[in-house]
């Protein structure tokens, strides 16, 4: 490969320029509108860059200026934002759906002075909060439908108007454009990228030209694109997921970057264009799983066998190819044999024919997932990063794919674990800090490393795996570190697991109270002709908690470390529940709440003379009446004790 | 200024009077309501208009035309278009489809210009597209293009029979009932779209409603029909408060 050190000393208009020098009349976007796509090469790309960073310019934004944008993904908004970096201004994303107050402070925060918006929706929003904002001075918008009655205030400004503004400017010094992308240097910060604050407002990180354009040369040194390669802009502007994509990997590979024609005809859109590679967070991967699965469902008899039998095979195979371990002959022949007359067609259909890699990343995917999309023949592969770092920092290299890590650095990437566990990185994409938050971005950057505030190990093959927020994990009594989160995780991708509680902090083992899946449960009942009432009868039923302690077992038996097995475990006779207040309202186990409620289970978890209790459930209907039932609740210890 | 004037419409059925001396001014750019109990006569004063029916005595004009004898296709030639109350689209064609044959009064190529699909055929065909993909665009139909239109919901299928009378590119529509069977949404979302056909397109719209809050809020001007006869019009506080109206619609008091 040729060396693209070079691209390094660019800014992201100058890379831009770059593109235009070697390949302008290649596509370099392709919008979606009146059902048909629209492309636009490089040269387009730079001249409406060019009229909107003039245009801004003649508003009076300039250089260190912050323009927010709260858009749904096209073509406009890149304008707009790479014309903004273009000046050494900064661009922002904003949620689309975040609502007007909240878009007012984070404006107010990060002293935006123009703000771009797709339509009128998100202009009502600004109109909404506009004696908040005082220092916008100007709202541009792209889509003009509805906007009729706001034309008399100059508040507002149609894009046209700035593109205007701009070609008029640009007529009058032809080398102005010119001269100021020269001006910018890739350590300049480009973009404020939001990161979310579990607690306050979230804060800006600061990212430069650099950062991204590392990220992208970095990332395609080992996925390497093409030219003509395709990719489908479907996720939130405001995501770094997205950003990473759009500034970082095609700027620095020259792929084209396709618009859905809207938000709700994303995935037909996808199907149209057969992008090359995608990413994606974990439930896109699980939804399309399920239109699969009810296809196939819904399906021939003769088609459902076919797909049942080479499902398996695909199975089996995806279990070699994904360790890069030699296939016998015959499976390699059976496995080619499905991918040619089942996987192939199969995923044409969703668009995924073209797909060489998809990566999920942002939360947890189960690793029964990993094994049927590379059963599919599709290459999904779990990547690992953080806003901070843009987005991807670790990432599984093809033939090496293992659902329970999160794969190996990227090149220039450097990996150290802390002493107190945490996963620490260096790149040239750390951010440079957060934005007006110095407390923040020495805790972030400590001793030039970025904090990531995950907890994880490097294991045997060099994998990096990431247990949980470093704040959440875990000690049992001799000091060995678990992560809670990540042990429920285990239990949950049990299909008969609900919810599971883990404790074990400071104690002897690892004990679990088990919410069982009314749904899944009850259907495995009736099918084994076990008759029950009630969730409190079904959860008491002997033959439910030996389907559990099954599955435990099995659980256990793929373990890692020792002292991650499940010592001992209860089936709770009531789902938790947010009213309850046992959840959070995002579904997370408000663990400490839990422990306290149900005291007298989580001692008799570490008693293990007791084999039975009996207790008293109070419940709480919806109209404030409470209830008391008395039920008995039965303790299972494992067998092989840790 | 009046662009459609309805001047003593007389409907008979054999005894029956559906329309009696009808008298409407329906300005134009103006959106225009039409409101009455159930068999007062609005749908049969739509059908006048589009001329379905032919009126007993009396005269309707539209642009100083005599629309009294038109048949729908003469009466559709001057730009009036109509969406019906009960769906008439066809169950078994995509979005797509419906939209492109409704526009087949702009299709005049021959069939051996069809069969070669060249020259005139494919330009009128491509231009045609272009119309229609602009109107499903106002109308946010993306998502439903190629979805067959009987495996759609109800409130999307009324959006299709609205954006079905828009490919016409017609100056004035007649819209049946556009919300009857919506949720709270869905005629939020057609209010929009009928606001601004108004104030983008400059159509002029005829509403027959019966979502009285719905019609007091968007319209310029409201007719009132009772029996067949106007019991009342005016602006929207103007009926809302004429004692006839009040009657109709709740009753005399004891």
């Amino acid at each position: 490969m040729e060396n693209r050190d070079p691209l390094l000393e660019y800014s992201i208009p100058q890379l831009l320029r770059w593109r235009v020098n070697t390949s302008g009349e290649r596509t370099a976007l392709r919008e979606k509108d009146f059902g048909r796509w629209m492309p636009y090469s490089w040269d387009q790309y730079y001249d409406y860059t060019r009229r909107a960073g003039l245009g801004l310019r003649e508003l009076g934004f300039g250089k260190q200026d912050k323009i927010a944008l709260i858009s749904d993904n096209i073509p406009e908004m890149l304008f707009v934002a790479i014309g903004a970096q273009a000046l050494g201004g900064i661009s922002a994303g904003i949620y689309q759906t975040t609502l007007p107050d909240e878009i007012g402070q984070i404006i107010d925060s990060l002293d935006v002075t123009v703000v771009f918006c797709n339509d009128q929706e998100q202009v009502d929003k600004l109109l909404e909060v506009r004696d908040r904002i005082p220092n916008v001075k100007k709202v541009i918008y792209e889509d003009d439908r509805g906007m009729r009655s706001y034309k008399s205030d100059d508040w507002f400004m149609f894009i046209d108007d700035l593109y205007t503004l701009g070609d008029a400017a640009h007529q009058q010094d032809p080398a102005l454009f010119e001269k100021l992308v020269d001006a910018g240097s890739p350590d300049d910060t480009c973009h404020f990228c939001l990161t979310s604050g579990t607690t306050g407002l979230p804060k800006g990180a600061m990212l430069s030209h650099r950062n991204y354009i590392s990220m992208g040369l970095q990332l395609t040194e080992v996925d390497p694109l093409d030219q003509t390669d395709e990719y489908v802009s479907f996720l939130p502007f405001a995501w770094i997921g997205e950003q990473m994509n759009s500034f970082g990997v095609a700027m620095a590979t020259g792929i084209a970057i396709n618009f859905p024609e809207s938000v709700e005809t994303a995935m037909a859109d996808l199907k149209e264009i057969g992008p090359h590679f995608m990413f994606g967070a974990p439930r896109i991967y699980e939804t399309i799983r399920s239109q699969i699965w009810l296809k196939i469902d819904e399906s021939y008899r003769f088609n459902k066998f076919c797909y049942n039998y080479f499902m398996k095979i695909g199975e089996k195979a995806a279990n070699y190819r994904m360790t890069g371990k030699k296939m016998p002959l015959k499976l390699r022949f059976l496995a080619w044999l499905g991918k040619q007359v089942m996987f192939r067609p199969l995923i044409n259909q969703i668009g995924f024919l073209r797909l060489r890699r998809a990566y999920t990343g942002g939360a947890a995917l189960g690793p029964e997932l990993f094994t049927f999309y590379q059963a599919l023949g599709v290459n999904l592969k779990q990547i690992y990063g953080q806003t901070e770092i843009i987005g991807i920092a670790y990432m599984h290299r093809d033939g090496d794919v293992r659902p329970d890590t999160v794969g190996k650095p990227l090149p220039r990437t450097e990996c150290k674990i802390s002493e107190s566990g945490e996963i620490l990185s260096r790149s040239d994409s750390v951010t440079q800090g957060y934005y007006k938050q110095p407390e923040k971005t020495e805790e972030l950057l400590e001793g030039g490393w970025l904090h990531s505030g995950d907890a994880g190990y490097i294991d045997e093959n060099g994998h990096l795996v990431v247990i949980d927020r470093i704040s959440d994990v875990m000690y049992n009594n001799r000091g060995e570190m678990f992560s809670p989160m990540y042990l429920e995780n285990r239990l949950k991708f049990s299909p008969y697991i609900k919810e599971a509680v883990i404790f074990g902090d400071k104690k002897e083992y690892v004990a679990a109270l088990i919410n069982i899946d009314p749904i899944v449960v009850g259907k495995w009942a009736e099918d084994r002709g076990i008759s029950f009432s009630t969730f409190m009868d079904l959860s008491a039923k002997p033959e439910v908690a030996d389907l559990i302690y099954n599955e435990v077992v099995k659980i256990n038996s793929n373990a890692e470390q020792e002292h991650f097995k499940i010592h001992r475990f209860a089936i709770l006779y009531k789902l938790l529940d947010v009213d309850d207040g046992e959840l959070t309202k995002t579904g997370k186990i408000r663990r400490k709440f839990v422990r306290e409620k149900y005291a007298d289970l989580y001692e008799a978890l570490y008693d293990e003379s007791v084999t039975e209790k009996a207790v008293e459930a109070s419940y709480q209907y919806q109209d404030g009446q409470t209830t008391t039932v008395q039920t008995k609740i039965r303790f299972y210890t494992m067998e092989e004790k840790s | 200024m009046a662009t459609l004037n309805v001047s003593y419409v007389t409907l008979t059925f054999g005894g029956l009077h559906a329309l009696s001396s009808v008298n409407m001014e329906i300005g134009s750019g103006l959106i225009t309501s039409v409101i009455g109990p159930n068999g007062a006569g609005k749908t049969s004063l739509l059908n006048c208009i589009s001329g379905f029916y032919h009126p007993t005595s009396g005269e309707i004009q539209y642009n100083y035309q005599r629309l009294t004898k038109s048949s729908p296709h003469q009466v559709l030639k001057l730009g009036i278009a109509r969406a019906f109350q009960n769906l008439e689209l066809f169950r078994g064609l995509s979005v797509l489809d419906n939209l492109m044959l409704a526009r087949h009064k702009n299709l005049q190529y021959g069939v051996l210009s069809a069969f070669a699909f060249f020259g005139k055929a494919s330009r009128l065909e491509a231009e045609n597209r272009e119309h229609v993909e602009k109107v499903i665009d106002f109308m946010e139909l993306e998502a439903y293009r190629k979805s067959v239109v009987g495996n759609l919901s109800y409130g999307v299928q009324k959006r299709v029979e609205v954006a079905r009378a828009l490919t016409l590119a017609p100056q004035l529509v007649l819209l049946d009932e556009p919300m009857a069977g919506m949720n709270i949404e869905e005629k939020e979302d057609m209010v929009r779209f009928i606001f601004d056909l108004k104030n983008e397109w400059d159509i002029t719209i005829v509403l027959v409603e019966h979502d009285l809050g719905v019609v007091m809020d968007i319209s310029d001007q409201i007719y009132v029909l009772d029996f067949g006869e106007v019991i009342g019009s005016g602006d929207a506080e103007q009926v809302s408060s004429n004692p006839k109206v009040i009657e109709a619609y709740i009753g005399e008091e004891e």
